[in-house]
C-alpha cells in the first residue's frame, strides 16, 4: 500500500522534478534582477540577510499549511493561534521574568498545538468542512487572546532580555529565525517523502476514497496534519513576539493569507495532494522577496500594491504552464 | 381582508406608540427648563454646590486612571463634587446604563468619554434635556450628544512639535523621512500635511529635506520592512519621524537590532510602554503623545465652564482653564465644536519610568 502511494507521487515524477519548480525559479531570478537595477542595495549582503530574518515566521508557518492543504484542507485560524500563543508566552515571561525561554518557547508551541488539535477533531471527528470550522475557530482563538490579555499589549520592557535575543542572536551572520526556519523545513521535508504518516497525508488529499480501502486511519492523519500546523503555529507566534519585541492581541491579522499565498505560490494543490518542499521555499522566497524589495523601488504604496498583485498572478500563470506541460510529458510517457 | 386588518391594527398602534413618546418628550422639556432655572442661578462661575460626574471608557485602564486623576483635580479646585464611573467592558452598553443612572441621581453634568460615537445620543439627549451639560473628551461622541468635545490632539500643533523634533535632532539641516500608519489613516495624514505645510511655509525648516513617505499600515512586520528599506535606500538619512505607535516601536526595534543609536534619529509620536525601551536605550531621545492628566483636567475644567454658563459650547466661547490657561471653544471636523488641549506632551529618559506603566 505504501509503495503505491510512493510510485505515485515520488518516484515516477522524480525525473520531471526539477522542471516542475523550474517556472517560479526563473521569476525568482528575473524578478531579482530587476528589482537589483532598481536600487542596488536590493543585492547588499545587509538587505538579504534582513530579508531572510524577515520571511523565516513566513516560512514556518507555510510549512505546516502546506501539510494540511496536502490533505485537501485549509486553515483560516493560524494567524489568530499566532496572536494567542504570542500573547500566552510574552504574559508568561512577563509575570515570571525568572523562567528559561525554552519553557515560553515550549509552552507557546504546546498551547498552539491544542489549537490545532481542536481544529483537526472539528474536521475529522466532526465532519466540518475544513474552510469554516476554521473559520469559526479563527475568531473563537482571536477572541481568547483579547481575553486573556484584558486587550492590553505587552510591550519591550516587560520582556526579559534572554526572550527578545532568541529572534536577534544568531550564528555568525545568519539569525536564529532562519536557523530554525531551515530546520523546520528539513525535518518536514524528510516527514513528508520519507515516513509513513507523511506518505499518508499525500494520500488523502489524493484520493479520500480509495484511503479509506488501503486501511489508512485518515481520522487521526487528519488530526496529526492540522495538529502539526498548530504546532509550528505555536513556534511562529513565540518567535513572531520575540522577534518584533511586542505583544499584541491583534498581531498577525489576516496573515493566514500570506501563509496560504505561499503555498499556492509554490505550487501546493489547493485541491490537495500535491506539492513539495522545494516549490514551497521559492513561494515563500517570492513573498519575502517582494515584502523586501518593493519599499525599495520607488512607486507610491499604490503602485506597490498593483505590482504585488501582478507579481503574484504572473507567477501563478507562468508556473501553471509549465506544470501543465511536464504533466502531460509525462502522462505521455506513461502511455508508451 | 385580514392583511388589511393587520395594516389598520399597526397603523393605529404606530399611531399610540408616536402619541405616547411625544407625551413623554412634553415632560422632559418641563425637567430641562428647571434645570436651565438652576444653572442661570449660578452663572457667576461659582459651582461649589454641584456634582460633576465622569464616565470612563473601562475600569482598570491605567491611562483612563490618569485621565480621572486630572479630572477630579480640577474639579476639586472649584470646591464642586465629582463622581468617577466607569463600565467593566469598555462597551457603549454599559455606559448607556451608568449614565442612567447619574441622570436619576441628578448630577449636574456630564463627561463622556465615549466607546461609540454615535451609540450613546440617546441617552445623552435625554441627559441633556434633563438639563445636565454635556462634554465628552478624549473619545468623542457625535456632535449631537454633546455640547462640546475636549479634543486631546490639536493638529497643527502636533505638527510643529514633530518638525521642532526633526530641526533639533537633525541639527537644522539633512534628510528625513516619515514612517506612517496606513495611507488612508486620517489622524496621520493631517499631521503629515501639517508638517510638509511647515516645510514650505516657514523658511527656519528650509535645509530639511523630507525624502519619503512610508507607509507601515500600523503592521510591524510591515512597519520593519518599511523602516529597513528607509535605511537601505537613503544612507544619508538623519531622522525617522513615525507619527503612530506600532510604527516607531518597530523602527525603535530595528534601530536597537542594527545599533543604530546616534547614528539614525527616531521620534514621533507612541504609547510610552512601547517605546521606554527605546528611549531607555538611547535609539528615540524623546517622543510625543499627549497627557492624560492635561485631557482630564482640561475636560474638568471645560465641564465647570459650561455648568456655570460661562460657555455654552458654541464656537468663539472663552474660558479659563485654570493652571493651562485660557481656551477658546472652535469648530471641529465633524460639525460640532471642540476644545483643543494644546502641544502634545513630550516624553523623554527624565519621565519615561514613571510613564511606562500608565500607559
Amino acid at each position: 500500500m505504501l509503495m503505491l502511494f510512493t510510485a505515485n507521487t515520488g518516484v515516477k515524477k522524480k525525473k520531471k522534478r526539477s522542471y516542475r519548480e523550474f517556472g517560479m525559479l526563473l521569476i525568482l531570478v528575473v524578478l531579482c534582477i530587476i528589482f537589483a537595477v532598481l536600487n542596488h542595495r536590493f543585492v547588499s549582503a545587509e538587505n538579504l540577510l534582513d530579508m531572510f530574518r524577515n520571511t523565516a515566521i513566513l516560512g514556518i508557518l507555510s510549512v505546516g499549511m502546506m501539510v494540511v492543504i496536502l490533505t485537501g484542507g485549509i486553515d483560516l485560524s493560524v494567524g489568530a493561534v499566532v496572536a494567542l500563543t504570542g500573547m500566552i508566552s510574552a504574559m508568561l515571561v512577563r509575570d515570571h521574568p525568572g523562567i528559561p525561554v525554552v519553557v515560553a518557547l515550549l509552552v507557546a508551541m504546546l498551547v498552539g498545538a491544542v489549537c490545532g488539535m481542536i481544529n483537526g477533531l472539528l474536521v475529522a471527528k466532526g465532519r466540518i468542512i475544513p474552510i469554516i470550522a476554521t473559520l469559526g475557530m479563527m475568531n473563537a482563538y482571536r477572541g481568547l487572546t483579547f481575553i486573556i490579555s484584558d486587550s492590553a499589549w505587552v510591550s519591550a520592557h516587560e520582556m526579559p532580555t534572554g526572550y527578545k535575543a532568541l529572534a536577534t542572536g544568531g550564528i555568525g551572520p545568519m539569525s536564529n529565525l532562519v536557523i530554525i526556519c531551515v530546520v523546520v523545513m528539513a525535518v518536514f521535508y524528510y516527514f513528508l517523502t520519507y515516513t509513513k504518516s507523511g506518505r499518508s497525508i499525500y494520500a488523502i488529499g489524493s484520493n479520500a476514497e480509495v484511503v479509506h480501502i488501503t486501511g489508512i486511519r485518515k481520522d487521526r492523519i487528519l488530526i496529526l496534519a492540522y495538529t502539526i500546523l498548530g504546532l509550528l503555529a505555536g513556534l511562529a507566534g513565540m518567535l513572531w513576539v520575540s522577534k518584533f519585541a511586542s505583544a499584541q492581541p491583534d498581531t498577525a491579522t489576516g496573515y493566514e493569507m500570506n501563509v496560504i499565498a505561499a503555498c499556492v505560490l509554490g505550487g501546493v494543490s489547493i485541491a490537495g495532494g500535491s506539492g513539495k518542499m522545494q516549490g514551497l521555499i521559492l513561494g515563500v522566497l517570492l513573498l519575502g522577496i517582494m515584502e523586501n524589495a518593493l519599499p525599495l523601488v520607488h512607486v507610491s504604496p499604490f503602485w506597490q500594491s498593483f505590482i504585488r498583485g501582478m507579481i503574484i498572478l504572473i507567477a501563478i500563470i507562468v508556473n501553471v504552464l509549465i506544470k501543465r506541460r511536464s504533466t502531460a510529458q509525462i502522462l505521455k510517457r506513461r502511455e508508451i | 381582508m385580514k392583511k388589511k386588518w393587520l395594516c389598520s391594527l399597526l397603523v393605529v398602534m404606530l399611531l399610540a406608540f408616536t402619541l405616547a413618546a411625544c407625551g413623554g418628550g412634553e415632560d422632559k422639556d418641563a425637567d430641562s427648563d428647571a434645570g436651565a432655572d438652576t444653572d442661570q442661578v449660578a452663572a457667576d462661575g461659582d459651582v461649589s454646590g454641584k456634582t460633576f460626574a465622569i464616565v470612563a471608557k473601562n475600569t482598570g485602564n491605567p491611562y483612563a486612571d490618569k485621565e480621572n486623576q486630572g479630572f477630579e483635580d480640577a474639579i476639586a479646585e472649584a470646591g464642586a463634587t465629582s463622581i468617577v464611573r466607569a463600565p467593566e467592558q469598555p462597551t457603549a452598553e454599559g455606559q448607556i446604563q451608568i449614565i442612567e443612572e447619574l441622570i436619576a441621581q441628578g448630577v449636574d453634568s456630564l463627561t463622556i468619554v465615549g466607546n461609540d460615537v454615535d451609540a450613546l445620543q440617546p441617552v445623552l439627549e435625554k441627559a441633556m434635556d434633563a438639563g445636565i451639560s454635556v462634554s465628552s473628551a478624549d473619545s468623542g461622541v457625535n456632535p449631537d450628544s454633546r455640547q462640546v468635545f475636549v479634543n486631546q490632539a490639536g493638529t497643527t500643533e502636533i505638527g510643529v512639535a514633530l518638525t521642532d523634533a526633526v530641526l533639533d535632532l537633525t541639527g537644522g539641516e539633512g534628510q528625513f523621512a516619515i514612517l506612517s500608519a496606513t495611507s488612508q489613516a486620517t489622524n496621520q495624514n493631517a499631521w503629515i500635511d501639517a508638517i510638509k505645510e511647515l516645510l514650505e511655509s516657514d523658511s527656519k525648516y528650509a535645509n530639511l529635506e523630507l525624502v519619503k513617505t512610508a507607509y507601515g499600515d500600523d503592521l510591524r512586520d510591515k512597519s520593519v520592512s518599511e523602516t529597513e528599506a528607509l535605511l537601505q535606500s537613503y544612507p544619508d538619512l538623519k531622522v525617522i519621524v513615525a507619527p503612530t505607535t506600532v510604527g516607531i516601536a518597530a523602527a525603535g526595534k530595528v534601530f536597537t537590532d542594527k545599533n543604530l543609536a546616534g547614528k539614525v534619529e527616531l521620534t514621533g509620536l507612541g504609547l510610552p510602554s512601547e517605546m521606554a525601551e527605546y528611549i531607555d536605550n538611547g535609539v528615540c531621545k524623546y517622543m510625543f503623545l499627549w497627557n492624560p492628566i492635561d485631557v482630564g483636567y482640561l475636560a474638568g475644567q471645560t465641564a465647570i465652564a459650561l455648568a456655570s454658563g460661562t460657555i455654552t459650547g458654541a464656537a468663539g466661547d472663552q474660558f479659563s482653564a485654570g493652571r493651562l490657561g485660557d481656551y477658546e471653544v472652535v469648530s471641529a471636523a465633524d460639525g460640532g465644536t471642540e476644545v483643543i488641549l494644546g502641544a502634545p506632551f513630550k516624553f523623554d529618559t527624565s519621565n519615561i519610568a514613571e510613564w511606562k506603566s500608565v500607559y
